[in-house]
This record gives C-alpha cells, sequence and structure tokens, in this order.
C-alpha cells in the first residue's frame, strides 16, 4: 500500500526531471495577463525545461529562505545590496557567461556596478526607482512633491508603508537628511523613532497588497516602486506618482544562482532567455519596470520607453542613490530597530487590569473549591464517627 | 474498570496484554523523534547566540521588550474566549437537547462544516465585509452616513478568532451535554428549583469538562494566530505569532524565533494546567 | 439564537460564494454575473494540482496516522497505569501546544537533519507528510481510546471460546468494537490535513506546497479571484460529503436500534 502511494508522489517532489526553482518578487514576470507574453511558458517551450516558480516580497524573506535552507532553488532575482551582501557570505554561485551569450545586450552603464564589480555573479534584470503613488481623488495636489506627505496627519489611516526595513528607513534617512547608507546608530534610531511618529497614521505595512488597496481606493498615499505604479494606473487613472525633493533610492535587480542550485546549466540558460532582447522588451514592457538594455527598448511600446516616469531625466536620477550593503552589526541593529518599529504599540492598561482581574478570579474560585471540598470531606469524617 | 487496575487480572490475559504493548511502540519511537526531540532543538537554538552558536542568555532577555506583547496577545485570546463561551454555551445546549436525533446530526454537522473550509479565505472574506469599501461600509454610505472603521482594530481582531474558533468551542459542549441525562434537570426543576437555580446547580457543574475543553481549544490557537491579527489587526495589533513569524520567515534570527516559541509554550502549558483544575475528572473531551 | 450563530458563521462563505460569481476582482463591488473565474480555474492547471498536492497529503497522513494511532491505542490500552498517563501526556503535547510552535519546531528539527545528513533540498513531500503525521496521531489516539474504553473486554475471550485464531479475534471483534472511533479519528486527521496552514507554512519547501500555503502567498499579492471559485466548489462538495456521511449514519442508526429491539427481544425469549 506505501508503493501506491509514494507512486502517486507528484515528480516535482523528485526534482528528477530537468526543472528549475525560481525564485523572484511577486508581480515580477509577465505571466500572460492581459494578452502579455507568458515568460515561463516561453521558456518552457523553447528549452523544454520546466519551471517551479515561487515568489517573496522583499530582500529579506528571499535571504531568510536561503538562510534556513533545506531546499533548492536555482534561480534568485535580488537587489543590489543583498547580492553584496550573499556574495560577502559566499551564499552565490560564480555564473558561466558562455551559457549566457545574451549578456552582451546589457547596457555598459549596468555592467562592473558597485555590488558585483567584476561581474562574476549576476545578471541585471531591471532597474528602477521609489517615489510616492497618490489618489489625486482625495489627495491635495499641494501636500504632495515631498516625503512628508507621508507623515501628513489629514490622510490618517489612508497611509501605506513598506513593510520591509530597508526601503522604510531609507523613507526616513531620505526625510531627515540623512544618507540612504547611513551606519551611524544615532541617525538610525532617529529614523526609528521617525517612523515610530509615523506609525499612527499607517494603515498597514504592505508590499504587494498595496495593488488591491491603492485601486479600490481603500488607501490613498503609498510609497512604492514606479514600474508597479505604471501597473496600477492602468486599472484606476487617478493614480498619480512623483519623486519626492529629498531623494529616492534607485535601485537594480539582478539574476543570479545561489549556491542550493541543483540544475546549474538550467539556470543560466533561464538567465539567458530573459537577458534576450525580445522577451526582456516584452516583459518589462508588461511590469513597467525599466530595461537595462537598449536592445530591448526596440521592442516596447514607444510610450513606455519614453515615459518620464520609468525612465526619468539626468536631473531627476542625479537625486537618486543606491543601496549599499551595510556592515554585519548595522544590519543587525536596522532589524532589531525595524521589530522595535512593527511592535511598539504603546503601553495599553487593558490588557493588564482584564488578565489581573481573570487570575484574581481564577484564584478566588480554585481556592473556594478546595474549601468546600474540605468542608466535605471533614463532614463525611464525621459522619463516619458518629454513626 | 478492571484494566485500570492491574491487579484482578488473570495470568492469561496479562500476558496477552504484554504482547499487544509492543503495538504502541512505532508511535513511540515516532512522537520521541517527531515531538520530544524537536522541542529539544527549540530550547537548544533558544539558549545559543545567532552567529556565535554560545550559550546565552540574551534571547531570553530580548523577551522582556516583547512583554506588552504577550500581555496583549493572552488579553485578546481570554476575550475570544468569553465571547466564544457565552455564544456557544446555549447554541450546544439548544443542539444537545433536540428530541430529532437527525436535526441534531444536521446541525452538529452544519456547525463543524466552516471548520473544514480554508480559515485563510474565510478570513478574507471578512476583510472584504468590514474594509473601509467594504460590503458593509458601502451599504452604509449608500444610505448616507460616513463609514465606519470596522476593520484593523482589535475588535475586528477579535471577531476575527471568534468567528474561526466557535465551532471548537461549540463542539465539546455539546459532546458533554449530550451525555448528561436529562431526567437529572427534570428531577431538579420537580424539586422546586427555579430555571436560574437549575442551571447553576446541575447543569453548569455537569458541564464544566466541556467548558474547560472548549476553552483550551479556543484559547491555545488564539493566543498563538498571526493570520488574523495579519489581516484583521492595525499596524499595531502585532501579536506574539506574528513576531514569531517574522522572525522564522522575514528577519533571520532563529535563535529568538525558538526562545518567544519556548516561552509561549510553557505559558500555554500552565494556562491549560491552571484550566484543568476546574475540571477534576481525567477524561478526555474531544470531538 | 442557534440560527443566528449559523448565519453568523457562513456569512463569508456567502461572500466568498458570490464572489466567485462576481466579474469584477473586488469582493465588495456587484459588476456582473459570470462562470469566467470557474472556466479559468480550470485552465490553471498550477492551482489544480496544488489541490491534488494537498489532498494526497491529507490522504496519505491520515491513513498512516490512522493505522499507526490505532495500533498506539490499543497497545497503551494495554499498558499500566503510570505509564499509560505518560505516554498520553506526550500524546497531547502537539494538542495543546500552539500549531506555530509545532510548526517551528518541526522546521528546526529538519533544518538540524538537513545539516547533519547534508542533504540540500530536505524540505520537501516527505517532511511535509512526516509533519502533518505527526499532528494527525493524537487526534487518532484520542479518538480510539474512549472507544476502547467503552468495549466490553469479555468479547474478545468470548470470540476466542467460541474457536477464532487471534488474529481473528483481533479483527473481527476489537476492530470491528473501535471501528466508529477509528473511523472519526481518521476523518478528523483528514479535514486536519486537507485545511492545515500554519504548520506546512513552516515545513514545506518550494518543490511541493499545499494549497492554504499557496492561498496565503496569494494573499500577498493582487487577488485573483479563481481561488473563490475553487472555494465554492471545495464547500459544496464538503457539504455533499457530509450529506452522505448523514445519511449512512442515519441508516446505520436504524439498523442498531433494530439489531437492539431483536436482541433485547431474544434475551426476554430465552428468559435473561
Amino acid at each position: 500500500m506505501l508503493a501506491v502511494v509514494f507512486s502517486l508522489v507528484p515528480s516535482t517532489a523528485l526534482a528528477a526531471d530537468n526543472s528549475i526553482t525560481v525564485y523572484n518578487w511577486g508581480q515580477y514576470i509577465s505571466d500572460g495577463s492581459d494578452g502579455y507574453i507568458d515568460v515561463n511558458k516561453a521558456f518552457e517551450k523553447e528549452t523544454g525545461i520546466k519551471v517551479n516558480y515561487v515568489t517573496y516580497d522583499s530582500n529579506e524573506v528571499l535571504y531568510s529562505k536561503l538562510k534556513t535552507g533545506g531546499e533548492s532553488i536555482d534561480v534568485i532575482i535580488p537587489s543590489d545590496y543583498m547580492i553584496a551582501r550573499m556574495i560577502s557570505e559566499d551564499m552565490l554561485l560564480p555564473l558561466n557567461f558562455e551559457n549566457i551569450p545574451n549578456y552582451e545586450y546589457i547596457d555598459d552603464a549596468y555592467r562592473n556596478t558597485s555590488y558585483d564589480p567584476d561581474n562574476i555573479y549576476s545578471v541585471p534584470y531591471t532597474w528602477g526607482t521609489v517615489g510616492v503613488i497618490y489618489n489625486s481623488k482625495y489627495v491635495d495636489e499641494a501636500d504632495t512633491g515631498s516625503w512628508d506627505l507621508l507623515w501628513n496627519s489629514n490622510y490618517s489611516g489612508k497611509i501605506l508603508m513598506f513593510d520591509n526595513p530597508r526601503d522604510a528607513f531609507a523613507v526616513a534617512e531620505s526625510l531627515l537628511g540623512y544618507g540612504l547608507n547611513t551606519e551611524d546608530e544615532d541617525e538610525l534610531r532617529a529614523c526609528t523613532y521617525k517612523l515610530v511618529e509615523q506609525k499612527p497614521l499607517v494603515q498597514s505595512y504592505v508590499m504587494d497588497q498595496i495593488y488591491d488597496a491603492m485601486i479600490r481606493e481603500e488607501a490613498w498615499i503609498a510609497p512604492y516602486y514606479a514600474g508597479d505604479y505604471m501597473m496600477m494606473v492602468e486599472d484606476n487613472e487617478d493614480l498619480e506618482f512623483y519623486f519626492p525633493s529629498e531623494g529616492y533610492n534607485l535601485f537594480i535587480d539582478a539574476m543570479c544562482i545561489p549556491d542550493c542550485c541543483t540544475n546549474k546549466d538550467g539556470a543560466e540558460a533561464y538567465i539567458n532567455f530573459l537577458c534576450s532582447p525580445e522577451i526582456s522588451g516584452e516583459n518589462l514592457e508588461y511590469l513597467g519596470y525599466s530595461v537595462p538594455s537598449e536592445a530591448a527598448k526596440e521592442y516596447m511600446d514607444p510610450e513606455i520607453t519614453g515615459s518620464k516616469i520609468a525612465y526619468p531625466d539626468e536631473e531627476t536620477l542625479s537625486r537618486g542613490g543606491a543601496f549599499i550593503n551595510l556592515s554585519n552589526e548595522a544590519n543587525q541593529l536596522m532589524d532589531s530597530l525595524w521589530l522595535e518599529v512593527k511592535t511598539e504599540g504603546g503601553i495599553e492598561l487593558t490588557p493588564i487590569i482584564g488578565i489581573s482581574v481573570c487570575v484574581l478570579a481564577a484564584i478566588v474560585l480554585l481556592t473556594r473549591r478546595s474549601i468546600i471540598t474540605k468542608r466535605r470531606k471533614a463532614n463525611r469524617c464525621k459522619k463516619w464517627k458518629t454513626s | 474498570m478492571l484494566m485500570s487496575e492491574g491487579r484482578n487480572i488473570p495470568r492469561a490475559r496479562r500476558q496477552r496484554m504484554t504482547k499487544s504493548k509492543i503495538l504502541a511502540a512505532p508511535y513511540l519511537v515516532w512522537m520521541v523523534i517527531f515531538t520530544v526531540i524537536p522541542l529539544a532543538i527549540v530550547i537548544y537554538y533558544a539558549f545559543t547566540d545567532s552567529i556565535t552558536g554560545a550559550i546565552t542568555f540574551q534571547n531570553i532577555s530580548a523577551i522582556s521588550t516583547y512583554i506588552w506583547i504577550f500581555l496583549k496577545s493572552i488579553w485578546l485570546a481570554l476575550v475570544s474566549c468569553a465571547i466564544c463561551l457565552i455564544i456557544g454555551y446555549p447554541v450546544a445546549y439548544f443542539i444537545s437537547t433536540r428530541q430529532n436525533l437527525s436535526t441534531q446530526r444536521i446541525l452538529y454537522m452544519l456547525i463543524m462544516l466552516p471548520m473544514c473550509m480554508s480559515f485563510l479565505l474565510r478570513t478574507l472574506a471578512w476583510v472584504a465585509l468590514l474594509d473601509d469599501t467594504g460590503i458593509i461600509n458601502r451599504a452604509i454610505m449608500s444610505l448616507g452616513l460616513s463609514a465606519l472603521p470596522l476593520v484593523r482594530n482589535d475588535g475586528a481582531v477579535v471577531l476575527g478568532m471568534v468567528y474561526n474558533y466557535l465551532p471548537y468551542m461549540i463542539l465539546p459542549l455539546y459532546t458533554v451535554m449530550v451525555k448528561i441525562d436529562p431526567r437529572l434537570i427534570e428531577a431538579a426543576a420537580d424539586l422546586g428549583a427555579s430555571h436560574g437555580q437549575v442551571f447553576r446547580r446541575v447543569l453548569l457543574p455537569l458541564s464544566v469538562p466541556g467548558i474547560v475543553s472548549g476553552a483550551t481549544m479556543v484559547f491555545v490557537p488564539a493566543v498563538s494566530t498571526f493570520y488574523i491579527s495579519q489581516k484583521l489587526g492595525s499596524s499595531g495589533t502585532t501579536l506574539i505569532g506574528d513576531v514569531i513569524e517574522s522572525q522564522f520567515k522575514t528577519a533571520y534570527n532563529p535563535n529568538l524565533g525558538a526562545a518567544l516559541s519556548l516561552v509561549l509554550m510553557i505559558m500555554v502549558f500552565i494556562c491549560v494546567a491552571i484550566m484543568n483544575r476546574f475540571s477534576d475528572g481525567d477524561s478526555e473531551v474531544i470531538m | 439564537m442557534t440560527i443566528i450563530v449559523l448565519i453568523f458563521l457562513y456569512i463569508p462563505m456567502i461572500v466568498l460564494a458570490v464572489g466567485s460569481f462576481n466579474k469584477g476582482t473586488d469582493m465588495a463591488t456587484w459588476e456582473g454575473f459570470t462562470f469566467h473565474q470557474y472556466s479559468e480555474l480550470f485552465r490553471d492547471s498550477a492551482l489544480l494540482r496544488l489541490l491534488g498536492n494537498s489532498v494526497i497529503i491529507s490522504v496519505a497522513a491520515s491513513l498512516i496516522a490512522t493505522i499507526l494511532g490505532t495500533m498506539a491505542a490499543i497497545g497503551i490500552f494495554n499498558m499500566r497505569s503510570r505509564m499509560r498517563s505518560a505516554v498520553m501526556m506526550v500524546t497531547n503535547i502537539p494538542m495543546t501546544n500552539p500549531d506555530i510552535v509545532t510548526g517551528v519546531s518541526l522546521a528546526l528539527l529538519f533544518a538540524f537533519a538537513g545539516i547533519m545528513l547534508r542533504i540540500n533540498n530536505i524540505l520537501g513531500f516527505f517532511t511535509l507528510l512526516i509533519a502533518h503525521i505527526t499532528f494527525d496521531l493524537p487526534y487518532v489516539i484520542l479518538s480510539v481510546m474512549p472507544k476502547l474504553h467503552q468495549m466490553d473486554i469479555d468479547l474478545r475471550d468470548a470470540a476466542l471460546d467460541l474457536g477464532c485464531t487471534p488474529i481473528q479475534a483481533f479483527f473481527k471483534v476489537l476492530i470491528h468494537e473501535i471501528m466508529p472511533g477509528i473511523i472519526s479519528g481518521a476523518l478528523m486527521a483528514f479535514t486536519m490535513s486537507l485545511d492545515d496552514f500554519v504548520i506546512s507554512y513552516f515545513v514545506s519547501g518550494s518543490g511541493f506546497i499545499t494549497l492554504p500555503v499557496e492561498i496565503y502567498n496569494y494573499t500577498k499579492k493582487p487577488l485573483q479571484p479563481k481561488i473563490y471559485a475553487l472555494f465554492t466548489l471545495l464547500f459544496v462538495v464538503i457539504i455533499l460529503v457530509m450529506v452522505i456521511m448523514n445519511l449512512l449514519q442515519a441508516s446505520d442508526d436504524k439498523k442498531r436500534s433494530q439489531a437492539k429491539h431483536a436482541f433485547v427481544g431474544g434475551k426476554g425469549r430465552v428468559g435473561i
């Protein structure tokens, strides 16, 4: 009977046949909706390699998953600073560029980056920017332009916020004028304080849930990535976007192979496929993020390549700053400060009063019970004695 | 019962008993490997440092930062427990006193059915109902009133907990109440007791094992939930389950997560032990 | 009062069912009746495969747990009282432990095992199966034990006296008597496994995901209404299953009461 059970085990569990596991951001690949190309299916058709596609919603979740281990993942697409961190911790495998001929289409501006100076471990997938999305129906134009819109108490309860430490701290750091990569403890604590100040106004800390909330107008203001704005505005035309005056985060997301991969050739074939100008162009036209290759732009709608939001001008770009990986201590500090922000609830008296009342009630009931039982036993003995 | 004493059992039967004891062996091995050892590993992680691996009490002392969250989780769980009890008790009594057996069975089935369905989606449905742009608020707004803040507060979290765990309270209560001899209640009424007295002196004491069992089955998941607070709670309603989940899935710190789990486990154990003092019997009440 | 509670319990199901027929993605706005989500659902092989995964795990785990648990219950029943209470205490641990602690402890165990045995991708079908069996076992045991207590021990000796071999006595008498307990334990185990989210969330790898875990991942992205369609379908299926079970049990009860009548009548005739 066990044989029957084992024979039912799906082949994905055994991972014997040619397949790869791709772990990518959510909403980060064209999946065939709205008539755009389904990248994974196209890859499977061309190479015969099955794609097992799983998503995460922040670099930290990716890092946790790889560190927890116990799984084989073949392709990951982290952000710049996370790649630097993983390289320093030996979590990535060097790529065999002979299997990735399409790498030649990647522009020079995206090679020899600060996070991967020798171009050994990564191939750029997209680049993008962070800004503020707001609903012009409910938000006064005059309030926009700076990060402080997210602290505006007029919109209390309608503001969303990043649910990962780096992006959230970056917002506070920009607002307070600190660098995006500061490791100074006092500055980080000042940012924590600012974020805690914001907390009562925040509807919730989200990542991809922003889509539904903004489109449905459940929330009116959210900091998020420009590419996602391009997708959201198609569903709700009242949404607007701006790059805050204080500065913002400019990032590159690149494809890498973690050291727990089991199908390196398949992984490299996937990376190569995604780099090809045609696929890259069609994919990124759907995503709205910016493509790191001029050749791919030929396959994209000129309306998108001309968009000031997806491809900002030099002056706007100069305000942007990239993340670099922080030192271990700084990372730990940021993690614990972020946890403080998330769990900061203030001291509420109701739980304490309520629990004390319950505990007292329990003690009273139990003591009454034992007194009654003792009395009953004593009476019983008395009865025996007299009879 | 003869079996429990173990003294008056004839030799042949005792021999057969010893042989059948072996049947439990595979299970015992399984439990040691997959229940006892994992807990030992949790304790190991709780007392080690995340980077160096050395023994440390740092994780345990970090608990003091989360003491408010613990208290809040316990409090919300207690409130949900109480509400479930208040709502569930009359319902259980109603079902257990139906004359027609098939009606009882149908009602029992109807109560149990939601438990089999994905509680994630059902909780999401509540979000859709309670949202500011959700179903209830849209109805209110179409009447011209302003929207009520129904979701993203502690009340919504309690509502979610009560909704999800109400069947867990009703079913044990029902199981116990069904066994109460209705003649006892009739006799009490015949002897002149009012409704209130019948309830207080006959029904309530007899149903205590059910109350204890139901309360445990509601309290334990309620205190450790993370999904309900994530969806229905505000950014300020972080419960201990949320913190543990984030330590394993978002911020990679299994040591802190293990320490928090350990404290949670001990806390639950204490609460359950206290609740068991209320019920004298050692019978396990399960649906 | 009960009616109100029942309505309260079923409102979300109705909302989801209605949502599954909704043209738009937002559950709160009704945009028109359509079967579109259902056709989307059946076209989405990934989602159906996950459903299959869930069912396979639940069936496998509940079968193994039932067999192991029944054997264990019989063994425990025959133990001396001190050992029995110790074993029962260990049995209660997965039940009184919060799901999250069980999930976390098993995840750590598998991570540890992975490091020790140097297996890279240990989290998969078998780890998930092990986890499900572990938390199903107590339910089975606690369902079977009361039946064992209720059973008349002399029945087995009577069977042996009447000429059965010990094995026949075991199956025809013992198992038959506790069968209701076994069945209810198996069903409980199956239901718990099918809908389990927390433990599977911590223990599953990306190779083999169950439906509840994937639904959780879906809730982190813009919602896709085909899940509502799936939910509604499952709802209908489970209702049908319960109705059938109900009818079966009703006929079983009738047979039992008829048998009892006959037995009592027979006793009267023999003069007992």
